[in-house]
């Protein structure tokens, strides 16, 4: 039995997240412009809005008592943002041009020095850095802190922000897209209310921007609504990280490819592991893999365990302490994935969310940034007289913004990188090579990208060298789940969406993904064909690895998941 | 040095932590006095001297019939100021927790509560105790008499020292704010028992059980113990048993001196809400489980044979 | 589930305004609590959130204000500037004002000096009712009501697991290790909820939208009429000596069960006279 989880869809259907507003006109929020996400997109949007409209008040009268409000799940900006992450300045110095310079922004420190490592199980092999990967002139920042640092911006210049709010349902009129409807809380377990149940509430605005980040949630449901997705499916990796307490400092940033995943074409094992320094006394640490991998034993988590014992790497370790871990997924489609237009009447997509990701540089952040002020330029142009952000066309703006940005010129230069190295490490390398000496020229055309839930699965037995948590150096997934700070509440309704009957390999595959333990095969099912899959969904993390490999992730209750506080 | 124990009293007897906290003051040395305070409760003076009071101040007025706290306040603040009484030491009650604050207030005198132990110091009184889940110890002390303190539940044990004390009857006048709260109706326990926070003993199952009618076997456990059933995030979620018995991150935190898992891996979530406990005692089949880590007395068995045993053994003592 | 529903099922709310405070403190995250090595006293610096036991002293405070139609609830708290977070975070769920004594001067207060501060800044409103949740979280503010309490020359009543407000009475559940006492006091009266009471609401989006325009206070220990001396370090009788590991558990046992674990499991208990 061929064992390819898209052949289980999740029991889901974007339709049930679209409607029209269905509170009484008296009881709908009204906003000016509506912000989905408290990350880099969407609070750099809100910034360059709200310099906008400082200069500009007739504008800003246009929107009303609240004209920029900002809704995040998260229980307070940065709860969910999670990266490396080594940022590049440009779109921060652009967003504060005139107001801001750089020893204002929320960096940790400068990038010193920076080395490459082609790794095996007991050596490291220094390997000269990629152009593509060099970093001089960049910095290291923890996303969480900076998004924290974003959202205090915001509000200074007037934007409102609302945590603990999940944008649940797309409220779309008129075939024009006029905010979003919140998801309810209080609810138990089956859906029923509780003694504190709280009704979700229509939030309608002039113009949306939906800058959810990676696997965002009305981002999928507007690209089919609007059928915008893209010809080449989105793809993405699993990045799991962890943040230590280390006694000697680190004077440099490293990647690695190699061990511990596994060279063959067969396996589609396309990663590498970053190491960054954060100050004195901290590093982070994590692997980030394609979920297009095959070999249902494959857990992200515990082959970063497995590489914690490499000798080079648990020097950097030893005598020190983990104090904070997280998962997330990236969206590594590249310029062929994004999606057939950036906007639709009433709505642009931003950052992550949109998949404005570039994979071999491993930078998301800036463009996010850049992606945010372009759509608050485009928001704010659709607001002058004679025009609305909803009547079709206008946003088209936006897209020829992004266009005619360094975001479309770096992403057009790496589009093929991630897509060639389905052939394996080593045709992928040659042909990476490739397109890096031309710039991007060749390989002539866009690769096209194959859904990472569509390889067929097989089983090796790589889960017998994952470690045995030692709760030092190596810890196992609730432990590490406790470390991401998520304490959500348990009797929740579950918020992930997957066909809980399927053939053995699947339920597998899904037991090893997934680096917070949501998803067991049930007990005394484990030697037969066909399993049910037990779900334990206030362990989520909300990573969005399910989504990818046959699942669907939804916004659980705003305020659930993860409390990062400097990942 | 002259140290005062507040001596708590429930149906005609002092309470054990009481005693025990009056043990330890005599073990601390200078004057060691106690105080019952209640209405016709002459009797339990006695009781006190055996276990290490020199002096007993009997405070017996009707207002302080029912178990309330402020009358108490007035009686004590009035004891020590007379007495210059410089050290007054409690048990960790509801009510002493009450008497003991708004104590601190009246007196303006420091209270530093939860300890694990008292020494004396450089002539002085030093507390110890436990914070941030018991992960770090602190060791407090107060800039000057009279020094309150209250002792975390079960940290010294009665000790009868055999001698007896002076008892002297104290009389008291009580401030009008503090008479205005009245016992409508004096305790009676619920059907339900102990609540899990307040048992000294604690047996809790975990998913080791294996189908929810096998907590019938923690609950026997439970009763032979005299203690209460808690039950694990994972079993509460598949509808086991009860959300109030749930122990844990997201459910209740206890620090029962006796604490028996069965079935209990002891992963992190659960391991927050009880690694307070006095001492732990894990049953499990899997040696690897990480509840043998923090465990005092683990035992890699099966339950459904461990737990039956164990349970015919304690009814037979 | 409307607001009739939620004060149906409590039944025994007075139908008169009254005007109620709730004493609310903001305290470190859990997931990220330290103790600062210098001060050795918890470090406040990071990440906060509304103690969740306040949360139910709150609620019960709205659900009172619902039933009596009018009156006014205020949140109180003490503490540094960031603790405006949880005051606003009670605004949204339906508090109508929020003072926050905020002063360098009042950091390190233990109970004498948290207390007295706190007083007089309750001295101020002449509540009918004050409220406190029955814990706090971290474990500092664990007796405060009843040393406010005396402060104030009011009956305090703790440990409420249900509260009814009626003909100028407070009557309380009041939980203890025996069972449960029913306690009466006139108002004005302090009383401390247990979190059992009751399951505080959600802010509305409504609700969080209009906290930001109620009116919020922020003074300094004079601003209050207290004396600076009685505030902060100066203020306070207790110290905090030294830092220490806990003590190690000792040496740990651990068997295969080979039919005798049982009978071994008692010889331990009794060797630790457990039983």
């Amino acid at each position: 039995m061929a064992a390819r989880p898209s052949d289980y869809p999740a029991p889901f259907d974007w339709r049930d997240y679209v409607s029209v507003p269905t509170d009484p006109e008296d009881e709908r929020i009204e906003v000016g412009v509506l912000i989905v996400g408290a990350g880099p997109a969407g609070l750099a949007c809100a910034i360059r809005l709200g310099q906008l409209l400082e200069e500009s008040p007739e504008t800003a009268e246009k929107l009303g008592e609240v004209p920029v409000a900002v809704v995040e799940k998260g229980k307070q900006p940065g709860s969910h943002l999670l990266s490396g992450a080594v940022v590049n300045p440009r779109a921060l110095r652009k967003l504060f041009k005139g107001r801001k310079v750089t020893e204002d922004f929320p960096f940790l420190q400068e990038v010193h020095g920076e080395s490459v490592y082609f790794m095996t199980s007991k050596q490291a092999f220094r390997i000269p850095a990629p152009p593509t990967m060099r970093n001089h002139g960049n910095y290291i920042a923890s996303v969480s802190q900076l998004g924290r640092w974003l959202a205090d911006e915001a509000e200074e210049l007037g934007t409102m922000i609302l945590p603990e709010t999940s944008a649940l349902k797309l409220l779309v009129q008129d075939g024009r897209v006029v905010g979003v409807r919140t998801g309810d809380k209080g609810l138990g377990r089956e859906g029923e209310p509780l003694g504190n149940y709280e009704p979700g509430a229509d939030l309608v605005a002039k113009g949306t921007v939906l800058a959810e980040g990676t696997q965002g949630h009305l981002t999928g449901v507007a690209l089919q609504r609007f059928g915008l997705e893209s010809d080449s499916p989105q793809v993405w990796a699993l990045g799991v990280k962890e943040i230590w307490k280390v006694a000697k400092p680190l004077d440099r940033i490293i990647h690695t490819m190699g061990w511990p995943l596994r060279f063959g074409a067969k396996y589609r094992e396309f990663g590498g592991s970053f190491i960054y320094p954060m100050g004195e006394d901290m590093i982070t640490i994590g692997l980030v893999v394609g979920l297009d991998y095959r070999d249902s034993e494959l857990s992200v988590h515990d082959l970063l365990q497995e590489f914690k014992l490499h000798p080079k790497i648990r020097k950097l370790l030893e005598g020190g302490e983990r104090v904070a871990w997280g998962a997330k997924t990236i969206p590594e489609g590249g310029l062929g994935s994004l999606p057939k237009k950036l906007h639709a009447p009433g709505v642009v997509f931003c950052g992550d969310g949109a998949g404005i990701v570039n994979v071999p540089a491993l930078k998301g952040i800036h463009y996010a940034i850049e992606s945010g002020r372009l759509a608050a330029e485009a928001v704010f142009d659709s607001l002058q007289p004679g025009k609305t952000p909803a009547t079709p066309g206008v946003l088209a703006s936006y897209d020829d913004a992004v266009r005619e940005s360094f975001i479309w010129k770096d992403l057009h230069e790496v589009r093929n990188m991630r897509q060639v190295f389905g052939k394996g490490f080593f045709m992928g390398g040659a042909l990476a090579s490739m397109a890096t000496a031309t710039k991007g020229r060749m390989p002539r055309g866009t690769i096209a990208t194959e859904p990472d839930a569509e390889h067929e699965l097989f089983r090796t037995d790589r889960a017998k060298s994952y470690p045995a948590p030692d709760g030092k150096l190596t810890f196992d997934k609730l432990s590490s789940v406790f470390a991401s700070g998520n304490r959500t509440r348990d009797d929740q309704p579950s918020h992930i969406r997957i066909e809980t009957d399927v053939p053995i390999r699947i339920a597998q595959m899904w037991v090893n993904m997934c680096p917070a333990e949501v998803y067991e095969i049930v007990a005394g099912d484990e030697d037969k064909e066909t399993v049910s899959v037990q779900v334990t969904p206030s362990n989520c993390v909300q990573c969005g690895a399910i989504t990818a490999k046959g699942g669907r992730l939804t916004p659980p209750e705003g305020g659930s998941g993860p409390e990062y506080t400097n990942t | 040095m002259t140290t005062l124990v507040f001596l708590e009293h429930h149906e005609g007897q002092l309470l054990k932590g009481s005693l025990g906290v009056l043990s330890k003051a005599a073990q601390l040395g200078g004057d060691v006095a106690g105080a019952i305070l209640g209405s016709g409760v002459g009797g339990l003076a006695e009781q006190a001297g055996r276990y290490g009071a020199q002096t007993v101040y009997v405070v017996d007025d009707p207002a302080l019939a029912a178990p309330l706290p402020q009358p108490r306040v007035d009686a004590l603040a009035a004891l020590v100021r007379d007495k210059g009484i410089e050290n007054i030491l409690f048990a960790q009650s509801v009510l002493a927790a009450d008497v003991s604050a708004g104590l601190a207030a009246r007196l303006d005198a420091g209270l530093n509560w939860d300890l694990v132990d008292v020494s004396v110091q450089d002539g002085e009184l030093v507390g110890k105790r436990p914070a941030l889940a018991d992960s770090v110890y602190v060791d407090v002390g107060w800039t000057q008499a009279p020094r309150l303190a209250i002792v975390r539940t079960g940290t010294f044990e009665p000790i009868e020292s055999g001698g007896s004390a002076t008892v002297e009857q104290v009389g008291a006048g009580f401030e009008d704010f503090s008479t205005a709260a009245t016992m409508v109706e004096q305790a009676h326990a619920e059907a339900e028992g102990v609540s899990i926070e307040e048992a000294d003993v604690i047996v809790a199952g975990g998913r080791g059980l294996g189908s929810p009618d096998k907590f019938a076997l923690i609950e026997q456990l439970a009763e032979a113990l005299g203690g209460a059933v808690a039950a694990t995030r994972a079993v509460v979620d598949a509808g086991w048993y009860p959300y109030a018995t749930q122990v844990g991150q997201t459910g209740k935190t206890i620090s029962p001196k006796l604490y028996i898992g069965c079935g209990i891996s002891g992963a992190i979530q659960h391991k927050v809400g009880m690694q307070g406990s006095g001492t732990i005692v894990a049953i499990n089949k899997d040696a690897n489980a990480p509840i043998f880590e923090f465990s005092d007395f683990g035992v890699v068995g099966d339950l459904h044979e461990i737990v039956p045993k164990l349970t015919e053994l304690l009814k037979n003592r | 589930m409307t607001l009739l529903a939620r004060t149906a099922r409590q039944g025994g709310y007075s139908s008169e305004p009254m005007k109620i405070a709730v004493c609310i403190k903001h305290v470190p995250d859990t997931g990220s609590r330290r103790i600062d090595p210098q001060s050795k006293r918890l470090d406040r610096s990071g990440e906060g959130a509304l103690n969740s036991f306040d949360a139910h002293a709150l609620e019960e405070a709205l659900r009172i204000r619902e039933s009596g139609g009018d009156g006014e609830v205020v949140v109180v708290s003490m503490g540094p500037e960031k603790a405006i977070d949880s005051l606003r975070k009670a605004l949204a769920m339906g508090a109508d004002r929020a003072v926050l004594v905020s002063d360098e001067g009042a950091a390190g207060s233990d109970l004498v000096a948290t207390s007295y501060l706190l007083a007089k800044a309750l001295e101020r409103e002449q509540a009918d009712l004050v409220l406190f949740g029955q814990q706090a979280s971290d474990a500092d503010g664990a007796v405060l009501w009843a040393a406010v309490a005396d402060r104030l020359r009011r009956p305090v009543i703790s440990q409420v697991a249900e509260l009814t407000v009626a003909g100028g009475n407070a009557r309380g559940k009041r939980q203890t290790e025996f069972g449960y006492d029913v306690i009466e006091a006139p108002l004005p009266a302090v009383v401390a909820v247990s979190d059992a009471i009751n399951e505080p609401r959600y802010p509305s989006l409504k609700g969080i939208m209009g906290a930001k325009k109620k009116p919020q206070d922020v003074v300094t220990v004079s601003e209050l009429g207290a004396e600076v001396d009685r505030a902060g370090e100066s203020g306070s009788r207790t110290t905090v000596l030294a830092l220490s590991d806990p003590p190690p558990r000792g040496d740990s046992i651990k068997i295969e069960d080979d039919g005798s674990a049982a009978d071994k499991i008692v010889a331990f208990l009794v060797e630790k006279k457990l039983i």
